[in-house]
């Protein structure tokens, strides 16, 4: 995985990480972004499913595009790629996603440190203003 | 066999349920299609891993006659270390099963379970009918 720190981008990135990575299997792709902030979409699919009898989403893919969407939105907080791990992420579920709606996952850097990141974001199935989860969490910088 | 059955994004994920020598439920998850940064599993695939535990070994708490419906509060997921892209096992203790709310504790490892990756705290609401 070759990337230029001196232009990160998203888009490609993302499109990379669905090719060769996690984000693959559960069909996670890139959505929007801004400076320091970053949007991946989840379709739904019944792969993805946690519980047959209502046909709602496991948790997991929702957790999977939010640890995506923090990240991604470093290095567009920072604009350069640096190499980074998940230090903790916490998500709150304050009502579960639709079945048969997208989930939109929304991550920004509101804070830097020398060592550390600080993220925050939420995600939605179609009404921003009605979030289906929120998150908080921090990254570690591996190459400072 | 065991009595145990697996959510499609679980099978999507292709954990597997056993049991360690004191019983106790263990899943288990391939790093096939779990890349996250080079060389090492998603921290979000580790998060659903133990999600998935949790929420067994807490149906199993639960036994078969009480079925309440079991809501998610939130997930607190730390990482302790780079999971690297072997299998990452996982098991779950349920610190406290209340009559409305259950506090779970779930840990993943590699080759050393005194060396765990990742640990997650949850909190789960349960509504009685």
């Amino acid at each position: 995985m070759e990337i230029d720190p001196g232009t990160f981008d998203p888009v490609a990135f993302i499109g990379m990480t669905a090719k060769f990575g996690h984000s693959g299997i559960i069909g996670a792709h890139y959505h929007a972004h801004g400076p320091g902030w970053c949007e991946l979409a989840l379709p739904y699919s019944q792969d993805l499913i946690g519980d047959v009898a209502t046909g709602i989403l496991a948790s997991g893919p929702i957790f999977t595009i939010m640890d995506m969407a923090t990240s991604v939105s470093i290095w567009l907080k920072t604009g350069v790629f640096r190499p980074q791990a998940t230090l903790d992420l916490r998500i709150d579920y304050l009502r579960p996603a639709r079945p048969g709606n997208t989930v939109i996952g929304h991550g920004e850097c509101y804070g830097l440190s020398k060592s550390v990141a600080f993220v925050r974001g939420h995600a939605h199935d179609g009404d921003p203003e009605k979030p289906i989860a929120h998150v908080a969490g921090t990254y570690f910088f591996t190459a400072s | 066999m065991m009595d145990i059955t697996l959510s499609p994004y679980a099978k999507t994920m292709g954990f597997e349920a056993s049991r360690d020598s004191d019983g106790r439920l263990v899943l288990a998850m391939p790093c096939e299609g779990k890349r996250g940064r080079p060389g090492f599993v998603h921290g979000g695939a580790l998060a659903g891993l133990l999600e998935t535990i949790a929420y067994m070994t807490l149906a199993e708490a639960l036994g078969k006659e009480d079925r309440p419906q079991i809501k998610p509060v939130n997930v607190t997921a730390t990482y302790m270390r780079g999971a690297v892209e072997v299998t990452t096992f996982a098991r779950a203790t349920i610190e406290r099963l209340g009559r409305r709310v259950a506090n779970i504790e779930a840990v993943a490892w590699q080759d050393d379970p005194t060396k765990p990756v990742a640990m997650a705290q949850m909190n789960v609401v349960l509504v009685r009918a």
